[in-house]
This record gives structure tokens, sequence and C-alpha cells, in this order.
């Protein structure tokens, strides 16, 4: 019969799109960490970029890129925290509260090469830093907030009611009740939210490159006076990321080596980045067994 | 017992690790309403599910024993599924209209069975709104949303929908239990209605419905089937000290 | 005491809703402003910007003057986006649909985290998979330079794939099981049931879902930029060359000179895809509240 043979049909076409899409999966992962396995040694993670040379490493960028991302999350979790607080438990229907969803949504879909518009105009410009690491998370804080609200929002409307009920009818306020019961309650969903979050920005680059910049200064890391314009912790210095440096090595890079350190680059980044979804899972399930005891 | 339409022998039924039918026996007469009743978690559901495999939709399910319709087991692997669930329609406890109007609900069943002539879709659409006593109150909203309609409408749409296919057993799992009663009298009435012509075995934890609608009860508890009798019998002498309890509700 | 930590949480929280919606308008305000200078400053009018292919911003007087029609790239971000949405669309929907409802168990335990990790790749490393693997691929066995449209919608493709099936699982885990039933109890195929019961009602989100891949796929610089090879002309077939607004912008903002007009038609292309972005969140706000008005 006719419907069972289209039955049959569509079964396979669907399986084949399933067997297609691991398969493109498998082709890049493979990719990657097979030419990429090749590159990584100690010194290129340690050593710094050479320009025109071979031999080069990317110590720096990997510093930058996790230095820019701490910086960037201290700025944004407490706002974000903050807002995702002010959804799930303070807005009620109103303008305000529709008003903040629409610029969450409209935040979160903007190409991240506008975001690194706008830091450009106003953090590199205004402020009158240039490109600086300061710059960098300031535009990287726009990518990152409205994910941060959201995955507060959701954590925290996942505590049950009754937990809350039960706080505010031994007499503590809102924001107690909020504070002692409502955040720790959502701890496991807001960790790997935050994970999360880093895991999408630390590969992010269009927003950076002009916000944070394309070169790197040389670094001292034995300067640790932050004031210091060698010092690594500087945060009102030029400094490329790992993703930013990809980018650069693969479309403008002189250097002979090229392929071995854009191999090793990516490698090291998809390996980051893997770490960090993979610690959000591991993470938020073992705080939640530790906090219910099982 | 050739004149049974469904015959059940020795059902036993597992899910993952916890057996929810115990060694079913029942047979089930044409043309005659079979009222299922007991109390919740007693496994009528289920039984009812394993009619037209609706419980190979679930994961972990394993069924042991052998259910004849018209003499030929339906769980054979020769057996169409699609062909079996044709013959052997249900009607579910909420009414579950699909997203559609009205007449594409009605029609879908004939549609995906082939039918494509427009004339002869109306043609079904309009008889079996008709027996499901609906056609008064939708002809003139028929390609409107389905759910649109009241509850109860909803339902009858859903038994039109039904009717539509040509079953010739029709499960029917609580099928007013998320009604008003006034659409309940109706559903009740229908179902009376289409006792002339169809085989029907209705899940139920009303006993009054079961008593006014029925013409066999069995009572179903903890996995077991405690009795099957003339529904008559069932409330006026029931056979088991456990019946007698649930019927007169010193039971939970 | 508990009144004052109560209203200071209170203030703080709100404040903090506050600071996303200035940051929102904010960034809108800035890039209106620059982006509009090449109309206001400049006296570009706003017709030869949109609709004019001459592109030479620092042509000296002499020869002309510089013109600067942003047509090209327009073209190229509509043509790339549009495609890798044609591809990713129905992959995506099998995807969702092998997940829900064909395995389940492979789904779940093998589709769907392949999924993740597809979303969690950062795009400079598509745009390097895709340079490093696909242009030469596309060179050697298709012909051109590899650097193409279809290159450059391939890797797109991939890349919206983890929004569009996640929109699309999600709203096909929301319909109610009970449709399913009902369409197996009257004998339906699988097949039919997915096709002409859950496809359908679960439209509005999947329209979602490919909305906001478009959006993606049109906002994406680096990536693509990679591997389009970036020429300032219209595409005959899908193995020429090819440029994007994002494109134009990531290549050319370090090197012109902020005020110069070449810089501010950059911002205008800004402006373009800041506005091109708002405007498909009008369409998934639109397509969201009609499907919850129909319901």
């Amino acid at each position: 019969m006719k419907a069972r043979s289209a039955d049959k049909l569509a079964t396979a076409i669907i399986w084949a799109g399933a067997l297609i899409v691991i398969a493109v999966l498998a082709s890049i992962i493979g990719y990657i960490l097979f030419n990429g396995g090749k590159s990584i040694s100690w010194d290129f993670l340690t050593k710094p970029a050479q320009v025109i040379h071979s031999g080069g490493g990317i110590g720096p960028q990997i510093f930058n890129s996790f230095y820019l991302l701490a910086l960037s999350m201290l700025i944004t979790i407490p706002v974000g925290l903050l807002g995702g607080i002010y959804l799930a438990e303070y807005a009620r229907p109103s303008k305000l509260t529709g008003g903040l969803r629409l610029c969450i949504e409209t935040l979160n879909s903007l190409p991240s090469i506008v975001i690194g518009l706008f830091g450009l105009l106003v953090f590199v410009n205004m402020t009158g830093w240039g490109y600086t690491l300061m710059s960098g998370a300031l535009a990287l804080t726009v990518i990152n907030l409205p994910l941060i609200v959201r995955y507060t929002e959701e954590a925290l409307q996942s505590v049950p009611a009754s937990l809350r009920e039960a706080s505010l009818a031994l007499g503590a306020s809102h924001w107690q009740t909020i504070v002692k019961v409502v955040l720790p309650g959502a701890f496991p969903g807001l960790v790997s939210g935050f994970i999360i979050t880093s895991g999408r920005v630390f590969g992010e680059a269009a927003a950076l490159l002009f916000t944070a910049g394309m070169s790197s200064p040389a670094l001292d890391f034995s300067q640790w006076n932050i004031f210091n314009s060698s010092s690594p912790l500087n945060p009102f210095r030029p400094a490329e990321t790992l993703a930013v440096h990809i980018w650069k090595v693969n479309t403008e890079g002189l250097i002979p080596d090229l392929r071995r350190v854009a191999d090793g680059s990516a490698a090291v980044l998809i390996l980051i980045v893997l770490g960090f979804n993979l610690l959000a899972r591991w993470l938020g399930h073992r705080i939640y067994r530790h906090m219910t005891a099982t | 017992m050739s004149d049974s339409k469904i015959s059940v022998k020795k059902l036993h039924l597992f899910y993952k690790d916890f057996q929810a039918l115990n060694g079913i026996d029942i047979e089930v007469r044409p043309q005659h309403i079979t009222a299922l009743i007991g109390p919740s978690g007693c496994g009528k559901s289920t039984f009812l599910r394993s009619l037209n495999r609706m419980n190979d939709l679930i994961e972990g399910v394993r069924i042991e024993g052998t259910i004849l319709l018209e003499g030929s087991d339906i769980y054979s692997s020769a057996v169409d599924m699609v062909a079996l669930r044709k013959r052997v329609g249900m009607v579910f406890q909420r009414p579950n209209p699909f997203l559609m109007s009205v007449y594409d609900n009605v029609a879908y069943g004939p549609r995906i069975h082939g039918e494509k002539n427009k004339r002869k879709l109306d043609e079904i659409v309009e008889t079996s709104l008709r027996g499901a006593a609906l056609w008064d109150e939708v002809r003139d909203r028929l390609h409107k949303s389905a759910l649109g309609l009241s509850g109860g409408q909803q339902q009858r749409v859903c038994i039109a929908r039904l009717l539509a296919v040509q079953p010739d057993v029709l499960l029917m799992d609580e099928p007013s239990s998320a009604l008003d009663p006034k659409s309940t009298m109706k559903i009740e009435e229908l179902i009376r209605d289409l006792k002339q012509r169809y085989t029907i075995i209705i899940v139920t934890h009303n006993m009054q419905q079961a008593a006014r609608i029925s013409d066999t009860t069995a009572f179903f508890l903890n996995g077991t089937l405690v009795e099957c009798n003339e529904t008559e019998l069932i409330f006026t002498k029931p056979g088991d000290q456990r019946t007698e309890d649930y019927i007169t509700g010193r039971f939970g | 005491m508990k009144i004052t930590s109560d209203t200071t949480g209170r203030v703080l929280s709100t404040g903090a809703a506050l600071v996303t919606i200035l940051l929102t308008l904010a960034i809108i305000v800035f890039i209106a402003t620059k982006g509009l200078s090449t109309f206001i400053i400049n006296g570009v009018p706003v017709k030869d910007f949109l609709f004019s292919t001459n592109w030479f911003p620092d042509r000296p007087l002499e020869e002309g003057g510089p013109q600067v029609g942003v047509l090209a790239f327009m073209l190229g971000s509509i043509i790339v986006s549009l495609l890798a949405v044609l591809v990713s669309a129905p992959l995506s929907v099998a995807c969702a649909v092998f997940i829900r409802e064909i395995a389940p168990f492979w789904g779940q335990r093998v589709l769907q985290p392949a999924i993740e990790i597809l979303a969690g790749i950062p795009s400079v490393v598509y745009g390097y998979i895709g340079l490093s693997l696909l242009v030469p691929f596309i060179r050697e066995h298709l012909g051109g330079l590899g650097f193409s449209v279809l290159a450059g919608f391939l890797v797109l493709s991939v890349m919206i794939l983890p929004t569009i099936v996640s929109m699309s699982v999600d709203s096909l885990r929301a319909l109610p099981q009970e449709w399913k039933e009902a369409a197996y109890a009257l004998g339906s195929t699988r097949w039919q049931t997915i096709r002409i019961v859950l496809l359908p009602a679960a439209r509005s989100g999947i329209i979602t879902g490919v909305v906001l891949g478009l959006a993606r796929a049109f906002g994406e610089a680096l990536a693509v930029q990679m591997v389009i090879g970036n020429t300032r002309k219209i595409p005959g077939s899908i193995l020429d060359p090819v440029i994007t607004l994002t494109s134009a912008i990531t290549m050319d903002m370090g090197n012109t000179p902020m005020g110069s007009l070449w810089s501010n038609s950059l911002w205008s292309m800004g402006l373009l895809l800041l506005f091109i972005s708002c405007l498909f969140i009008l369409v998934v706000r639109f397509v969201v509240q009609r499907s919850e008005m129909s319901q």
C-alpha cells in the first residue's frame, strides 16, 4: 500500500538526515583534533606568537582569553543575576517587564559584529581608552548579559513554589526568601548557566576585533603590578584572544608555519569550549547531588 | 467461543519490572457494551489500551498471553498495526481534536486511508457527524477550528472522527470524565445509540454510568480481573466480596 | 531592618532591569546616530546607498567622486543566508523528528548531544574548517577558487542547525501526547501522524526556529568572511566569490579613518544589520502571537 511505503521512505530519509549531521560533526571534531593534536606541545601552549617567523605559540592568547572572560563575567554576573531576579521574582505584567523582555530578545539576537561596532564607538573611542582588555570585556558583557539574565530566570523559576511559601510562612521577607532559599535552591542551575555562557563567549571573536584589538604587546609574566603596561593583568592594554588569533592567522597570517598554528589553535579552542560544556554538566549534576544528599 | 468479538486469554502485561496486568481472561460479545470498572491504578485503562496495541507506543512495555479479535491473534508478528487500529478505534479521556477544522478532523481518517474524492469525503463527514449526534450543532462552522467547540462537542468530534474510519470495535477510555453532566448525558445517549452497529468497551470510574449504559461489567482490582458478568447481576448480586465492597463504596 | 533589606533588594534588581533596557537603547541610539551620518553629513541619498552597486568609497573627485552603493553586499548577505536556511531547515526538522518520534533512544543519546556540541563550536572554528576543508574541496572537485557562495552557505547551514533543531524539538515536545495517540488510534502510519498532525501543529515553533536561524546566518561575520572570497560583485553562480554586509565591515572597519565617507558607510551597514535583526524579532513575535491566538 502507498501509505506504508511512504512511511518507510520517510523513515529512511530522516535516518539519513540524522546520520549526515552525526557525520558532519564527527568529521569536524575529528579533523580538528587529528590535525591540531600534532601541533600541541608545551612550547606551543606557553610561548608568545610570532608575526613573521615560525615557531610561535599561543601562550598570551590563551591567557588573554581567560582574563577577558573573567573581567567580563565580573561585570555581567551581578547585573545579570539581579536582572534575572527581577524577572523571576518581582516582575508583574507591566510596560517595564515587557520592555525588558523585548530588550533581552533584541540583545540576544544582535549580530556580534554590531556589538563590536558599538564597543568601538563607546568603549574604545568615547572613553579614549583605545583597544583595551576593558573595552573588550565591556563588549562581551553586552553578549553575556541576556544569556545570564535568561539562565538566572530559568534557574529561579525551577525552584519549587512550596519552598518559597514555607519561607514566607515563617515570617521571612521576600528578599530574605530570595537570598536564603531561592538562590541556594537555584545554585546548580545558575552555575551551569554561567559556565555555558562562559563557553559561548570564550569563542567570541567578531565583537573583539575592534574592542580588545588584534595585537598583544609583549607580556612580562613576572610583572604583577596591574598599572604597569607590560603586566599581563593590566586591563588597559590591547589583547588578542585565542579566537581572534585563529581568525587573524587564517586570514592575514604571514608566518611560514601558518597551518601548524591555525590547526593547533583551533584544537585548543575547541578543547577548552568542550571542557566548559562538560564542566557545566558535571558540576550542575554534582552540586545537585550534594545538595539533595543522594 | 465463536460468538465472541474479542477473546483475551491469560494476558499479563509488564511495565519494566512492574506487573500491571496479571492473567486476564475475558470474552467480549459483539454489539454489546462492556464496561470496565475498578479503582484508579487497577489496570483497566492499561487493559483497554492493549486491545488496539496503544501500549506499544510506551517504552518498556512487555506483553504475554493472547488477544484474539474474531479468532486471530492481534499480537502475532504478521499483524499490520495500522489495519488493526483502523478496526479497533479509540476515544480518549480528554477530548483531543487535532489543531484543524472540524471538517479536517473528521476527514482525517478517510484521507490517510486514501480517500481523495471531495464529494465522498463530504458525505463521510456528514454521516459521521450525524452518527455522533453533532451535525446540527456544527454544520455552519465545519471549516472553523475544532478547538473552538465546547468540551462535550470536542469529544463528539473525536467520536465522529473515529466513526469516519468505519471501525468494528470502539474502545472508550473514560470518555466523559472531563465533561460536565449535561455533555455526559449526551455522550451516554450517543454510546447507547452506537451499540447497534459497534462493539463497545468503555472504561469508567463512574459506577452509575456503567450501570446506566453497559450490558456486561468487568471489575478490575490490582491488575486482576475479579469478576465479569451481566451488568445487572454485578450491581445486584455480585459474586465476589471485593466487588460488593467496591460498588457499595466501602473501598478506597 | 527587614524592610530596608527588602527595599534594597527590590531597588537593586529593578536597577539591573533598567540598566539592561538602557544598554539596549544606547546601542540602538549610538549605532543609529553614527550610521545615519552617511546620509546626513555626507548627503548620500538613501536610495543610492541601498539600491546601487557602485562601490567606490575612495574614488578621487576628478574621476567622478566617491560612491557608496551597498546593493552587492546586501544581496550577498541575503543569498548566502537564505541558501543556508534552505539547506539547514529540512535537515534540522528531520533531526528534530528523529529525536522526538523516530528513534528517541538514539536521538537522545547520540544526536542531541552531537547537536549541543555543534552549538558550542565557536564561529571562527567553523570559518577555519570551511577554509581548510571545504574551500580546497570545492576548488579541486567543483572548480573555481573554492572561496564561494557555496562554501559560505554550507558553513552557515551547519552553524544554524542547532538553533532550528532545538526550537523544533521544543515545539514537538510541547504537543499533547493525546494527538499522537489519537492519530495512531485512527490507523495512521507514523509518517502520516508526523506529517499531517504533529508538524502542522508544531509549525509556529519550527518557523520561529527557522527565522532565528536566518537571523543568525544573516548576522554572522567571521565564519562567512573567511570562506566567501569577498569580491565586491554580485555572484553569477554558487561557485563565484561573494561579499556580505558583515564581511565588508569586518575587513574594512580597521583600515578606514573614522569620519570618512568610507567609514561612515560601514557604520550605515551596521545600522542596516541592526535594523534587519530587529525586523527578525518582530517576525518571531508575530508568528508566536498568531499561534497563541489560534489556540
